[in-house]
């Protein structure tokens, strides 16, 4: 019979544990707004793990890794279309392209990659059936449990860290008028510098993200650095300037220099000067 | 007969009431009640709707001093408090940097309601280990434009200072805008 439940009742640190403990073999569908994902296991270990059913061929994801030029990868999809990976991998690894261990890292980095992106859902659905096997073809890894859950809740910690400190992925970024160091005495890594070449009021972190190809931690981990480092000031979203009744909406960018430009109260300057002479006096 | 409002908030147990008693002319109209939760358990009271002063300037105008709740639970209250307010303060517990993100949270929040200017008061700045205010700009990040004024809420003459401080931001505003 298959475990169902909530993930908002059981979550997913549980989950693996019980995976871990029990020793479990079958897999695990997890339905969120997120997205959904699928993490098979054989005896407790993680074997497998594909969000929204899709996921990267094995020649794209050594070419990531750069162990792979693109014009191997090229190669590689017009000999061998439609071959499962394993057989790609046997291929590379029989030719001496590559050695066992390099496809080994890149497949559990993928793996873990998907795993550590559930552990920041706390709504949605949960399936263990224990009779699903990942996909035949398919690379598959064997990694022990405890090491993912420790990671896991690490990370979660730290994204709900990153959540806090900037809760509003709809906000926009502009450079800081007075940054304490310049920019060109500052190392920036290339995911940094692809999130720098965005800053502009008129584009949201979504979009930045979006334009990157980022997932939410992703961006808010590079945000947030960017914030710490004096190098970015936030430009809250529309929604987050709460803008006064009857105002009419206005543009991203304009709406943005507004919400930095404090405005005087609606009293007479003489008044507040009776204000000023009057506490003098107290 | 005008009346204006200057909001007083912060993290709890920031000092907010005392801020306010310090220079009231009227006895607080304070809403505290004795803590039930132990987590919070700093100080026996807390303030949970309002502390409410006042400071009579003349016959025609009066200044009212709110006191903002500093429980998290309480913060539906703080919308409201800020509706008309002539500007607001940020009262900050400088010897409690476990509080500093809490403070900055209601500082955003306080500042999407309304775009009215603001200061920030380190208060307790009389205990061995205050932050400087200075360092509260930066953990804060309190843009330099935003005045960050040293604050002892127990004594008057630094509450009127604070007070003055903010009355003087909204001045300088004004002559920017004119």
């Amino acid at each position: 019979m298959a475990l169902k439940g909530n993930l908002q009742d059981f979550g997913i640190t549980q989950l693996l544990n019980l995976v871990n403990l029990a020793r479990k073999t079958g897999s695990l569908y997890l339905e969120s707004r997120q997205g959904k994902c699928m993490l098979s296991f054989r005896e407790g270990k993680l074997i497998y793990a594909s969000m929204d059913g899709e996921e990267e061929s094995l020649p794209v994801l050594l070419q990531k890794a750069g162990k792979l030029t693109p014009e191997q990868v090229r190669a590689i999809q017009q000999h061998m279309a439609g071959r499962p990976d394993r057989d790609i991998a046997i291929t590379l690894i029989n030719s001496g392209h590559l050695k066992p261990e390099d496809i080994v890292k890149v497949v559990n980095q993928q793996t873990l990659n998907t795993v550590y992106k559930v552990f920041s859902w706390n709504d949605g659905t949960f399936r263990f059936e224990p009779t699903d096997m990942p996909p035949q073809g398919k690379m598959t890894t064997s990694i022990a449990l405890e090491n993912v859950i420790m990671e896991g809740s690490r990370r979660l910690k730290e994204w709900e860290r990153l959540q806090d400190e900037l809760p509003d992925l709809d906000a926009s970024l502009k450079f800081a008028e007075r940054p304490t160091t310049p920019l060109r005495d500052i190392n920036l890594s290339p995911d940094e510098w692809r999130v720098i070449s965005f800053v502009n009021p008129r584009n949201t972190i979504r979009q930045i993200a979006q334009s990157n190809n980022m997932s939410e931690y992703q961006i808010r981990k590079i945000v947030y650095s960017l914030l710490q480092a004096g190098i970015v000031q936030l430009v809250p979203s529309q929604r987050q300037q709460a803008a006064p009744a009857g105002a009419a909406a206005q543009p991203a960018a304009a709406a943005g220099a507004q919400a930095v430009q404090m405005r005087s109260p609606a009293v007479k300057r003489n008044v507040v000067q009776k204000l000023i002479d009057r506490i003098r006096e107290l | 007969m005008q009346t204006l409002k200057i909001v007083v908030t912060g993290p709890f147990a920031s000092g907010k009431t005392t801020f306010i008693q310090s220079i009231s002319e009227i006895d607080v109209v304070a809403t505290e009640r004795r803590i039930s939760n132990e987590s919070e358990r700093i100080k026996n009271q807390t303030t949970v709707a309002m502390d409410f002063g006042r400071i009579t300037i003349d016959d025609e105008l009066i200044l009212y001093l709110f006191g903002t709740p500093g429980q998290r639970r309480f913060d539906f209250m703080w919308e409201i408090l800020s509706e008309g307010m002539l500007g607001f303060i940020v009262l900050v517990d400088s010897t409690r940097p476990e509080t500093f993100r809490e403070a900055r949270r209601i500082l955003e929040t306080f500042r999407s309601y309304s775009p009215v200017p603001y200061i920030v008061a380190a208060n307790k700045q009389d205990m061995p280990d205050a932050w400087p205010a200075e360092d509260l700009r930066i953990v804060l990040r309190v843009e330099d434009d935003i005045k960050v004024v040293p604050c002892i809420g127990t004594k008057r003459e630094s509450v009127k200072q604070v007070l003055l401080e903010l009355l003087y931001a909204i001045l300088e505003i004004m002559d920017r805008e004119a």
